[in-house]
This record gives C-alpha cells, structure tokens and sequence, in this order.
C-alpha cells in the first residue's frame, strides 16, 4: 500500500461515488483520509494467506420460498416521497442532458 | 422513573394507566428536551392514542402484552410508517417510509407506545452525535459532553428518563459506547438475531439493532421481544430468539470469564487509567460471586478497527448509493442530466463525515486496491472470528471495557482517526457477529460512568445476561 494518498486519488474517488469536493474539502479530507489509510496499514503485520475472506459472520445459506406475488397496500405513499412524479413514475432530468 | 418492566406490570394488573405513563413521558422530554435535543420528532398526539387503546385492552379483559404502555424511543433510522425518518441527514429530511421496520411491529405488538425518534450522527457514523444535521445531542449528566453516538438521542433519553426504554443500532459500537458514556444498559444482540428489515441500511454485515435501558432485566425483556426469525430480512437468523430472563438469575457459579487482554492496558494504547480500574473491579466482582476469571489474549482484536474502517465504509459506499435524488430524499435540480442532478443532491445532502466514509469505502473497492484493502480486511475478520473461537472454548463471556474513555467535550476529538479510536473495544464483537453489552460500572474521572463489556459468542445472549445481572448488583 505504501504511498500516501494524493489531492488528485482523492478528487478521483469522489467523482466515482458522484460528489462534488471543494477545493477546501479536497485540502481537509485527502490527510483525514490519509491517516485512516496509514493506519490500515497495521494489517500488513499479519499473515493471512490461506484464510478465507469473511463477507457475512453467520453460516446462512440461500433460502429459497415460494415465489408468490404479495401485494403493498401503500403505494401512493411510496410515490408520494418521490422528488418528482409523473403518471406514477419518477421523472428525472434527461440522461443525455437538455439539448444545446 | 420507573423502569420498563416496572411500568409493564402496573400497566397489565390495572395499576397505572398506559396513557398516565406516556403522559409523565411526554412531561420529561418536554421539560429537558431544550437542553438535550434527544429527539428528532416527538409523536405526541400520536402516543397518548395509542396510550388509550391499551388501555382500553386492559379495560376488556385482554393482555396487551409484556411491554403494555412502555414510552419507547426508536432512533431515527428505523422506518415507521408516516413518521419522519431522516437518519439526522439533510438528504432524508422531510421522508416518511411507506412501511414500518419489524421492530416497529414487534413492539406494538407487545403494547409498548412509540413516544419520537432519536438523534443519531448521520446515517450512524460517528461515536459522538456531533454528525448529525440537527445539531448534536447533549450528555444529560453533563451537557457540556458528549452523549456517545451514534445511538447518542437514544442513549440520552434513557439516561435523561424521558423513556425507560429505547432502541438504536450498533454497527461497531454505536449502542454500548453511548451506553457507557450515559451510563445505561446497552446491548447489541447476535448479528441477525433481531430483523433488521426497515433498519436503514449503514454496513449490512455488521448492523444490530439492539435496546438502551436503564437495567439489564429490561434490556432482557426488551431483546426478548424484538427477536427472533423474520422471513423478510434473509439475514436474520432461522432460531427462536434466545430465553434470556432466566439466565438473570443463575449468579455467576462457576461462569469461565476471560478478560481480554489488549484491552486492559497491553497491546492497545489509549485507555483511562480508571477505565481500566473499574474493568478490573468488575472482574473481581465477578471471581467474588463464584466466576473464574483469567486473563486471556486475544492478538488479531487489536487489528480490528483497522479492518472495520475497511469493510463498514465499503459496505456504506454501496448502500448509501441509493441517495440519488430519484425515488425519496431531497433532490437538487442543477445541470442539465440525470448525472448532474445526482451529483448535486448528494454533494449538498450528505455531511462530511459520511463524505468521508464514502470515499474511504468506494477507495478500498476500487481497482488496484481492491485485494490489499478490502479482501485483507476480510481475511482479517476470518482471522478475529478464529480468536474468538479459540476463547469461547475456554470461556463462556469476555470482558473489557465498553470505551476506552469516559464522556467528553464536544469538538475534543474533531479529527476522524481519533474518533474512530473510540470503537477499539466494540467493533471485533461486530466482526464477528458476536453478541455484547455493556453495563455500567461505578465512576472514571470526573465521576462520569464508565461502562463494562460482557462479550459472548454466537447466539450466547443468555451468557452476557447472566454476567451483566451480577455486575448490575455490584456495581
């Protein structure tokens, strides 16, 4: 891992999870960010080869019903919390943009 | 105040109406709230009916069931239908779910009364409630503190005996760290032993909603009624939820307890010094009620916040892309698409800490990096899992401490490492999967309550129940 992150890493990782930074928050988060990092480093002290990755601490296993329809009985609720609704769909600005 | 179990009783026997208790509740936030700001949204109108039909149950001849007219607080990131919830987060101001979590049911089913919804750092991150959009919450012993977070409302309002009973979730400590630092009860259950169904989701392998109580036999009964097997979370766990209140009385004959060595001034830095005191206190206390206690170590714990500050930020960087401006939430129209419009309600909506998280989390997921951040942190949870195992062979509870320091100021631990440092005790339990609470235990500096962790394995509720009942009476 090694190298410290950067201004520019952190301006990248912001675009991939759609934020917009500052240039005073690039400046605050990208040491904060840092330092989390650098810390994380104290794994590399440990041998973990051979060991598998945990994603879910219990033993579940895919459970499988039946595959009935059931209704939801407050629908005009769910939409009535959307931004922006249409003939009961959520309308969005055009994926392309307006036209020039 | 009386305590939830007490209220239950008097409620069911006729003594005392639920409408009188919820009434005395409503008076206490009413009178305090100014100074604590525990609450987000306090349904008033909405209790006192609710009140009235359990009384009228009562009235019919009926049981309204083991919490009749309990005041309950639920943080403010569990749904409730119509109710606002907004994980103290501008980006969910405003937002009434369109359905109520399994807990919401469980408890009205069991005829507690939902009284408001808790504060809470922003979406749950953060161990001070200095995060959330509405202003923090304020310590009741001492509002110059911190109440903990991120269940810091819920904390409080049970500290404050607003309510004798209230529910937050606990992703790496977020339950017993303000328990400790409130001086409450707090427990975070077996990972998928209570539904998470309607829980907004922080890091879905970790989270654990769990009860704050001002006795460990209320947090019984509360855990009691709010687990168990719920067919709409596929993670919650296909078991009768543990019987727990019977362990409240077995004394501690002959219970194995290991105290974790790490965390009582070995390999991790950090801790008050009367911290540390009063864990070893309750240690004794325990070997005096018939325990056998030793010191055991458990090395991979001390790699656990590393590996946490890993998984939990990728984990919410996945879950909280949901926030996009399109079906809930505030939307901030700006630019010309889609993309633009998301961008701008997500940059406006999320505070920095959860900026921060994001980031963090969509950084160790990227690629390139992928393999030395996040796969190792999940070897390193298989790693901290084994340790427990091993432990659990020779013992039937761990201790601790809950945090490794007692309350403190606002803006004393502004930097986010040094927040983070705050979870080292609680997070290798949510690792793990593993079931834990704290309990208070006498007083550290400045006569601020310090909490003690009993920690147990898998699904080992009745355990930690035990010990904590022991430790409640001599403490």
């Amino acid at each position: 891992m090694a190298e410290a992150l950067s201004r520019e890493e952190v301006a990248r990782v912001a675009e991939l999870a759609m934020l917009r930074l500052t240039d005073e928050e690039l400046e605050t988060f990208t040491p904060q960010l840092a330092a989390v990092l650098e810390h994380a480093e104290d794994v590399e002290a440990l041998d973990v080869h051979g060991l598998e990755p945990t994603q879910h601490p219990y033993p579940l296993v895919n459970v499988f019903r039946a595959d009935v329809v059931e209704g939801f009985d407050n629908r005009d609720a769910a939409l009535a919390m959307g931004p922006e609704v249409e003939d009961d769909l959520f309308r969005v600005p055009p994926a392309h943009g307006e036209e020039p | 105040m009386r305590t939830a179990l007490e209220i239950a009783n008097l409620v069911r026997s006729g003594e005392l109406s639920a409408t009188e208790a919820v009434e005395e509740s409503l008076a206490s936030i009413e009178a305090q709230e100014p100074q604590i700001h525990a609450f987000n949204t306090v349904v008033a109108d909405r209790a006192l009916d609710r009140a009235r039909a359990v009384d009228q149950a009562v009235a019919a001849g009926s049981d309204p069931g083991p919490l009749a007219g309990v005041p309950i607080a639920l943080k403010d990131n569990m749904c409730t239908s119509g109710i606002p919830t907004t994980c103290s987060s501008k980006i969910l101001d405003g937002w009434k779910p369109p359905y109520d979590a399994t807990i919401v049911e469980k408890l009205a089913g069991a005829g507690a009364v939902l009284v408001g919804k808790t504060n809470l750092d922003e979406f749950a991150m953060g161990s001070s409630t200095e995060n959330s959009a509405f202003g923090p919450t304020r310590n009741p012993l001492n509002p110059s503190l911190v109440p903990g977070g991120s269940s810091g409302g819920s904390a409080a309002a049970v500290a404050a005996n607003m309510v004798p009973l209230s529910f937050g979730s606990d992703t790496g400590g977020s339950i017993r760290q303000p328990a400790a630092l409130c001086g409450t009860v707090g427990l975070k259950p077996t990972y998928g032993a209570v539904s998470r169904y309607g829980l907004v989701a922080f890091a879905s392998s970790l989270d654990q909603i769990g009860p704050f109580t001002n006795t460990v036999a209320d947090a019984a009964v509360a855990f009691e009624t709010i687990g168990g097997h719920d067919p709409r979370d596929t993670t919650s766990i296909p078991q009768p939820v543990p019987n727990v209140t019977e362990a409240l009385e077995r004394g501690a004959d002959g219970l194995r307890v290991g105290v974790i060595a790490e965390m009582m001034g070995g390999a991790i830095e950090g801790f008050e010094p009367e911290v540390l005191a009063r864990t070893r206190e309750a240690a004794d206390a325990l070997a005096a009620a018939g325990a056998e206690v030793e010191e055991v170590s458990l090395e991979s714990t001390i790699y656990g916040l590393s590996a946490y500050y890993l998984i939990a930020p990728a984990e919410a960087s996945s879950n909280l892309a949901r926030y996009d401006g399109v079906r809930y939430g505030n939307r901030v129209a700006q630019g010309t698409s889609t993309a633009d419009m998301m961008v701008a309600t997500r940059t406006a909506g999320f505070g920095a800490e959860v900026k921060r998280r994001i980031m963090l989390g969509t950084y160790a997921l990227s690629a390139g990096y992928y393999d030395a951040f996040y796969g190792k942190a999940q070897r390193v949870r298989t790693l901290i899992i084994d340790d427990f195992n091993a432990a659990y062979e020779k013992f039937d509870v761990l201790l601790s401490p809950t945090s490794p320091c007692v309350a403190f100021p606002f803006g004393a631990k502004a930097d986010p490492l040094t927040m983070y440092l705050n979870d080292v005790c609680t997070i290798p339990s949510n690792l793990a999967g593993h079931p834990a609470i704290s309990v208070p235990f006498r007083t550290g500096a400045n006569d601020l309550p310090v909490g003690v962790q009993v920690l147990g394995p898998m699904l080992g509720e009745a355990a930690i129940f035990q010990a904590a009942a022991v430790l409640e009476t001599a403490a």
